[in-house]
């Protein structure tokens, strides 16, 4: 394992892309925001953005295990932490906050998974990394950085008190 | 004194330890019936969504296998299938058709020619489940949703679910469980799955000839004394006592049933001031519990119901997601 | 054929023999045990040099499934078995379709069993009539065709007048009586009243069911002074039983199936319904009593209890399948493995499949007295063999002993002065 950013680097991403969103938004004038992370790493994010752009609805986990598209090749993940969307979703503009974009398959999960839940007005997607390697049609809003990996390369979050971003 | 662990072989598990059938409490470690109780902790509010469903199992066929008639229970195996996403059958056999074995092979293998991926099974003879699962192909799972006097696991690990919701743990609780001992596959599956939990104390309460001989050797307190039984339990779980067991060579009178064993709120104030009601259901009123009990504040009758979607998505889930 | 059958070690119980000498055998008979006899001449030398040379086994019951159920099995089949096997006479309970209530049944057995001519097939004559314990059967014809008891097999009498005036008319012909003693109300499960019945959800068959039942026909016994014997005795409370009865002076004798002695309750964990049978495997400590009871004499033989069954018959949840075990060929190997597990001792095994069980029967067989048919079992005590569906000879697979590696093997078997076997 090879630390590539340290955690005061990856504090600093989280502040300009908390920047960029509040620009996102305010652009589009969308009020009655609400913010979901996506288990494990996403959360730790999103917990950051929740309190740097001060959003009054509570934060929302989201744990995409029902939702996977490999369950009958890898089974159920023993003990997961259950999704917890503690406000309404019907007509909010959802902000959705994981830590790596890769294939896209756990945002096309989470955006099912969502929808679930009821019909957000807006879903806007932020990213600490982009690896640009998408399977399935989705682009990031906001992005912290753009990252290119040689194939069999991966890149990880460790956290939850200090994010550090890993290779192995 | 015969322990957990014991089946030689222990078909419900793969090789990696994973959970692949579901027949029985029995020979289950703590770790994997815990795993249960979370997962099905994670399923717990799907019900609560706009959309009462979550993708899991979609594209997979569930067949309920009923060799012996059951609404209630096939009603929650049902939905339960369908909030997993899952295309469900249901197939009512009349037990009378497959008495013999062949039958019973000819049915299975017509079920795996349609592609089927799990049978729920409930049948009147102890050990059906078990058999079923040795002879379906290594790709399909089994579910006992009752075997004879032999297991009713999903409805123990339900009340385990109840329990641990109020309680929040097993160790140091005392559960008494009253009833039709000697016919009751809840109660075997409930001693099993109770005892390998952590439970300090279990007991069953009942008359001499509603307790299978050898009682003891399960792991319970044996009480003839409801009073006795119930002084400071944490937990009572009443068994339904079929009509035709009310009155014959078992038990002369449903009244006198009710006598010694019905549960009213004066006995009931033996038990511990915490103490939970638990009932399997359909409930007997006036047999086994009196109403004031059983719609009273210390019944969670209804919780067990809706808790029973739950774990029958946990399981179904665990077996369906459980590749060699 | 004169056969000489030289340097084996002949163990011959009836005779207190155990040593390494010759026999010797002409026109069906045998001639002599040690020395040639006078103008002896051999024409066939079979030199067992290393193997065990014992007379023909007589197995008290086994169900041979003709006629009436064809597809489980049928005398063709089951008596090569029985000859793969070194039985030479085999007894066969009345319990076939239809019962053994009338002459004609018993002739075409033997006329079947004649005609295959791998074994001698004796027949129990029903005790009433069509097994249904109400009436009586015509013992005096049945016996004049050739039965060598009477019996109700596996069906219980439970009219207690029934009983006593079949037992009292046995004594009027002359019969032993052969009773299987169970309650029909108390022994209406599936297996051994214990704590695994109800760990599994078994509906049991509490010890009662079978002792209930033996200390009133013993009472019945010692009224009508009737000649019985008790098949397949299970509990060690029943030996005990026994035992007080042998004291009181009581003609009875009783046997345990080979089965018996090996097995437990404990074996029909996991729903194996290859120990489905009847009376139950039951607890460890009524094993040890029956091993015991074979020591010490109470028990007088030793049989298969063969049943064979078809592959559907044994493949349903346990309750639902038929009980019984395929026991001709494992008979002897799992003698010898009490034998070798110094459970007991070689001789007095042998006593209770030879010897003992023919006593019971009434018939001039296994031993090696000169003059008496030349019935015989030569086998290796120390070849090893393997129990497969493949390897069974009998049409009834259904053994838990599949997959066993057993110790011994029968080499030739000699029925009436003829190789019926030879490996």
């Amino acid at each position: 394992m090879t630390v590539i950013k340290n955690s005061e680097t990856i504090e600093e991403m989280i502040a300009k892309m908390a920047m960029d969103l509040k620009i996102f938004l305010k652009e589009r004038e969308r009020k009655d925001i609400a913010i979901i992370g996506i288990h494990t790493g996403g959360v730790w994010i999103a917990e950051r953005l929740h309190n740097l752009l001060k959003i009054k609805e509570p934060l929302g986990e989201l744990n995409i295990a029902f939702y996977r598209d490999d369950f009958s090749r890898i089974g159920m993940h023993p003990s997961v932490e259950p999704s917890n969307l503690p406000f309404d979703v019907e007509g909010k503009h959802i902000i959705l906050v994981d830590d790596i974009l890769y294939t896209g398959r756990t945002i096309r999960a989470a955006l099912n998974e969502i929808f679930d839940y009821g019909r957000p007005a807006s879903v806007t997607l932020a990213v600490l990394v982009d690896r640009g390697e998408q399977e399935l049609p989705f682009k990031a809003d906001v992005v912290g950085t753009t990252m290119s990996l040689s194939a069999g390369e991966h890149v990880k979050l460790t956290g939850p008190k200090k994010l550090t971003l890993v290779t192995k | 004194m015969i322990t957990a662990e014991k089946l030689p072989e222990n078909i419900q598990v793969n090789k990696k330890g994973r959970l692949k059938h579901f027949l029985t409490t029995e020979g289950l470690s703590r770790q994997l019936l815990t795993e249960i109780l979370d997962t099905a902790e994670n399923f717990a509010g799907v019900g609560e969504r706009a959309v009462k469903k979550v993708p899991l199992l979609r594209g997979k066929t569930i067949a309920n296998l009923f060799f012996e008639p059951s609404t209630r229970t096939r009603t929650t195996f049902e939905l339960a299938a369908k909030r997993l996403s899952a295309d469900v059958l249901n197939i009512n056999i009349e037990s009378s058709a497959t008495k013999k074995g062949e039958s019973l092979q000819d049915t299975l293998q017509t079920l795996e020619s349609m592609h089927c991926d799990m049978f729920v099974v409930r049948h009147a003879n102890s050990g059906a489940a078990h058999f079923i699962a040795s002879m379906v192909s290594p790709g399909i799972r089994v579910i006992n949703a009752g075997d004879g006097r032999h297991a009713h696991p999903t409805q123990a690990m339900l009340d385990a679910f109840t329990i641990r919701r109020h309680r929040g743990r097993f160790s140091g609780l005392k559960i008494a469980i009253v009833g039709d001992i000697m016919h009751s596959r809840v109660a075997r599956s409930e001693i099993h799955a109770f005892n390998t939990l952590g439970v300090k104390e279990l007991r069953v309460i009942a008359p001499k000839t509603l307790i299978p001989a050898y009682m003891q050797a399960l792991g319970v307190k044996v009480f003839h004394d409801l009073e006795a039984g119930l002084r400071g339990v944490d937990a009572v779980i009443m068994l339904r006592l079929q009509n035709e067991r009310m009155q014959g060579t078992l038990l002369p009178s449903a009244d006198e049933f009710f006598k010694m064993y019905g549960l009213t709120e004066e006995r009931l104030a033996h038990a511990d001031p915490e103490v939970m009601v638990l009932h399997p259901g359909p409930i007997n009123r006036g047999v086994e519990i009196d109403s004031e009990v059983a719609d009273g504040p210390r019944s969670v009758i209804l919780e067990q119901v809706s808790y029973g979607i739950a774990i029958r998505m946990a399981v179904m889930s665990m077996c369906m997601g459980s590749a060699e | 054929m004169n056969i000489c059958i030289s340097k084996g070690r002949v163990i011959d119980p009836a005779n207190g023999l155990d040593k390494v000498t010759n026999i010797y055998i002409s026109k069906g008979q045998i001639v002599a045990v040690g020395r040639k006899p006078p103008g002896f001449e051999v024409k066939k030398q079979i030199n067992v040099k290393g193997q065990i040379v014992i007379p023909g086994l007589v197995d008290l019951s086994a169900r041979i499934r003709e006629p009436g159920e064809h597809c489980k099995a049928n005398i063709a089949s089951e008596t090569r078995a029985a000859a793969i096997a070194g039985i030479t006479t085999l007894c066969c309970p009345p319990d076939t379709t239809p019962v053994i209530d009338t002459p004609a049944v018993i002739e075409l057995i033997h006329q079947r069993a004649d005609q295959s001519g791998q074994a001698k097939v004796v027949c129990l004559g029903a005790l009433t009539h069509g097994l249904q314990g109400q009436r009586l059967a015509e013992m005096y014809s049945l016996k004049e065709a050739g039965c060598v008891g009477v019996s109700n097999a596996m069906q219980a009498i439970p009219d207690t007048e029934v009983m006593s005036r079949a037992m009292e008319y046995a004594v009027t012909c002359d019969l032993t009586v052969f009773l299987q003693p169970e309650d029909p109300w108390l022994g209406g499960g599936h297996m051994h009243e214990g704590a695994y019945s109800t760990r599994m959800g078994i509906p049991p068959i509490p010890e009662t069911a079978e002792t209930v039942a033996l200390a009133r026909d013993l009472l019945l016994i010692e009224a009508t002074g009737v000649r019985a014997h008790f098949m397949r005795l299970s509990t060690a409370r029943s030996i005990e039983m026994i035992r007080d009865a042998r004291k009181r002076g009581l003609p009875v004798t009783a046997d345990v199936s080979i089965h018996q002695l090996h097995f437990t309750d404990k074996d029909t964990e996991n729903y194996n319904s290859l120990c489905h049978v009847k009376p139950p495997f039951r607890h460890h400590s009524d094993k040890e009593q029956l091993i015991a009871g074979v020591k010490d004499g109470t028990i007088t033989a030793i049989c298969s209890d063969h049943q064979p069954h078809d592959h559907d018959a044994k493949t349903a949840p346990f309750s639902m399948t038929e009980p019984g075990v395929s026991a001709l060929e494992v008979m002897l190997p799992l003698a010898i493995r009490l034998a070798d597990d110094g459970q007991i001792g070689l001789k007095t095994i042998i006593k209770t499949m030879t010897v003992a069980p023919a006593g019971i029967l009434g018939l001039e067989a296994g031993s090696l007295t000169p003059g008496s048919a030349a019935d015989l079992c030569i086998f290796d005590p120390e070849k090893n063999w393997m129990v497969t569906e493949k390897n069974l000879v009998s049409e009834g697979k259904n053994t838990p002993t599949l997959g066993w590696e057993m110790k011994g093997k029968v080499t030739h078997t000699i029925l009436n002065g003829r190789i019926v076997y030879k490996q």
